[in-house]
């Protein structure tokens, strides 16, 4: 009787919590394809708002799109053999390199654009393009490649593993790609996870370096929440999780995956 | 594993005044010389922080030198030459095989870089599974390998290439005792059968005595002795050397008149020029216990035990500190017992003083 009761307690609040979380998202996307939010459900259901947003903001869509997947490619050139080089090398220089590479996490969003601003104004072409926000995302997200890569690396004994091959033969490139990329798969998956949904959510940083041209989807999200109605901010978020909800889950089941079939320990 | 003995393999190694001091000025390694001939097995024996891994490494090529030292394979300086182009096979004490391959393509994966057809590689690749005994396990991804199994791999993966020289890395702690000594015994006879060069690092006497053809004990950084196991054995350099190889007896006392005087009595000595206070060993196994009413020196049975295949006795009173005596497992003495201990002259090896 009483694990019963015990177990109705931690149902009830398990349910309170999940609806705590998932309410104000179904009530914003209900009111996406609301005729009249303020009217409520009795004005009638309509796609208008979601059309609306398409023809206004299908390019911040792509765009979001193009600098998560520019961010992660970058950030697994740079973050990689980074994590090995700091992992390898080892001493008071890698671990204070580390701590700078990490610094990003801990000063606000804003600061490092405003710093991004001050450094770049003057190249105007690179000011506009949209690989200025390009070079936020990856100053943002670039610890948590590094971070989550050299997690794996000292669970595997990869300096060894790196010797082992070299005794063999292997050239340092070969040991790279043959022996130390493969092992670290699992954490190489974890960040790529990481470093997208960081990405497309980031808004912060994006909103101070855009420009009219170069809006990704969280500031068009900000802008149309601020000048249109709210019936089409509603809709925006709406299209925003139909096209991030599969991504995570598509990305979520390749990295399971991935865990599976490579490295067990 | 199928024997059949060969030719003698690989490079002659010699070690030129190579010592190795960190970044930090730690000293790991004083300079030491050695020679290492061709198709030998050498076993660098010691205490853990003794420098034989760093040793070890530097012959591999993991570690360089201090500036004066010098390393050779037959007459060519290699000691500028890195590890992936020196074709020596190593084998480590975590064997870090690759978790991404399976069996066979660990075994295979040095084979790539030294030439060859897809054809010999596939060929080479079962030579060594059956070599080392680990047929049927190709396909076997490596966590899913016992301890025994994963060695026996690492050890094919380093032989696969015909290194020019074997080093292996205490590759038998990582497994049980009972395990630890079949696969001491197989991979004896596989050295054997290859002939080839080999260093081989390990803190277990009993593994240096039954692989090396040759032991170089080492003690903080420096090389206590070098020789046969049987002179490592028998006629230890020194205390440290005597204590750390099996088990010995140091007896302090006074020398003269061909004898050794002790606190319980006298033990007939070779002729020796060495006069005054000296310390002597003695194995355990080179005591006789005879009755105490004829013997030079007696004293007094402590503890009785039995281990089986013998029986140890500890013997108070007889020197400075107890003596311990291994009998056979059929005498039948008991503690409190006051007896007399009988040793010929020739197993009593006096040692230098002023050791610790």
């Amino acid at each position: 009787m009483r694990d019963r009761l015990i177990f109705a307690g931690q149902l009830l609040f398990t349910l309170l919590v999940a609806a705590f979380l998932i309410v104000p998202a179904a009530l914003s996307m209900l009111a996406g394809v609301t005729t009249n939010y303020f009217r409520g459900i009795s004005s009638g259901f309509t796609l208008q708002w979601i059309v609306q947003v398409w023809d206004l903001y299908a390019d911040t869509i792509g765009r979001s799109f193009l600098i998560a997947g520019a961010t992660l490619v970058v950030t697994l050139l740079i973050g990689i053999p980074a994590a090995y080089g700091l992992h390898v090398r080892g001493g008071r220089l890698a671990r204070a390199i580390e701590e700078i590479i990490t610094l990003p996490l801990a000063i606000p969003g804003l600061a490092i654009a405003l710093a991004l601003l001050l450094t770049y104004n003057g190249f105007s072409d690179f000011r506009r393009s949209w690989l200025f926000i390009l070079a936020g995302h990856v100053v943002f997200t670039l610890p948590f490649m590094v971070r989550s890569v050299m997690a794996i690396f000292s669970a595997i004994d990869v300096k060894t593993l790196d010797e082992s091959a070299s005794s063999l033969g292997a050239s340092p490139l070969r040991r790279f790609l043959d022996v130390i990329v493969p092992n670290a798969r699992p954490g190489i998956l974890a960040g790529s996870l990481m470093v997208v949904t960081l990405s497309l959510g980031e808004f912060n940083l994006t909103w101070m370096l855009h420009t009219p041209l170069t809006k990704t989807l969280p500031v068009g999200l900000a802008d149309s929440y601020a000048s249109m109605r709210l019936e089409v901010a509603s809709a925006y978020t709406l299209v925003f999780f139909f096209m991030i909800i599969p991504l995570l889950i598509a990305m979520q089941m390749f990295a399971t995956w991935g865990e599976a079939s490579g490295v067990r320990k | 594993m199928k024997a059949q003995a060969s030719e003698p393999h690989g490079v002659a190694v010699r070690i030129a005044a190579c010592g190795k001091t960190f970044g930090d000025g730690t000293r790991a390694l004083e300079p030491v010389s050695l020679d290492i001939a061709r198709g030998e097995t050498m076993v660098l024996l010691g205490p853990s922080g003794c420098g034989k891994t760093t040793l070890l490494r530097m012959v591999a090529g993991l570690e360089r030198p201090d500036a004066a030292g010098r390393i050779f394979f037959n007459d060519a300086d290699v000691t500028d030459v890195p590890i992936e182009q020196r074709k020596v096979g190593m084998v480590f004490q975590s064997y870090a095989l690759f978790p991404n391959m399976n069996v066979a393509e660990n075994i295979a994966y040095g084979l790539k870089f030294r030439g060859g057809s897809a054809q010999e590689r596939k060929a080479r690749v079962a030579e060594l599974v059956a070599l080392t005994g680990i047929e049927g396990l190709e396909h076997r991804r490596i966590d899913q390998l016992s301890g025994g199994q994963r060695q026996r791999v690492a050890l094919a993966r380093a032989v696969a290439v015909r290194p020019s020289v074997l080093l292996l890395d205490e590759p038998l702690t990582a497994l049980d005792a009972a395990l630890r000594e079949r696969l001491r015994s197989d991979l004896n006879q596989l050295l054997r059968t290859l002939g080839i060069t080999a260093i081989y690092v390990t803190h277990d006497q009993a593994e240096a005595m039954a692989l090396g053809d040759r032991i170089v004990v080492m003690r903080k950084g420096a090389i206590a002795q070098v020789g046969a196991p049987r002179d490592i054995y028998f006629t230890p350099a020194n205390r440290f050397v005597a204590e750390f190889v099996g088990a010995a007896n140091i007896l302090e006392g006074v020398s003269g008149a061909g004898a050794l005087t002790l606190r319980g009595g006298r033990l007939a000595i070779e002729k020796t020029s060495v006069k005054g206070p000296s310390l002597a060993m003695v194995r355990p196994e080179s005591i006789a216990i005879v009755a105490a009413e004829n013997a030079s020196l007696t004293g007094e049975v402590t503890s009785v035990s039995f281990t089986g295949d013998r029986q140890r006795l500890t013997i108070s009173g007889a020197a400075e500190r107890p003596i311990m005596v291994d009998i056979p497992n059929t005498l039948m003495v008991k503690a409190g017992d006051r007896v007399g201990l009988s040793v010929d002259p020739s197993a009593i090896r006096l040692l230098p003083k002023g050791e610790a």
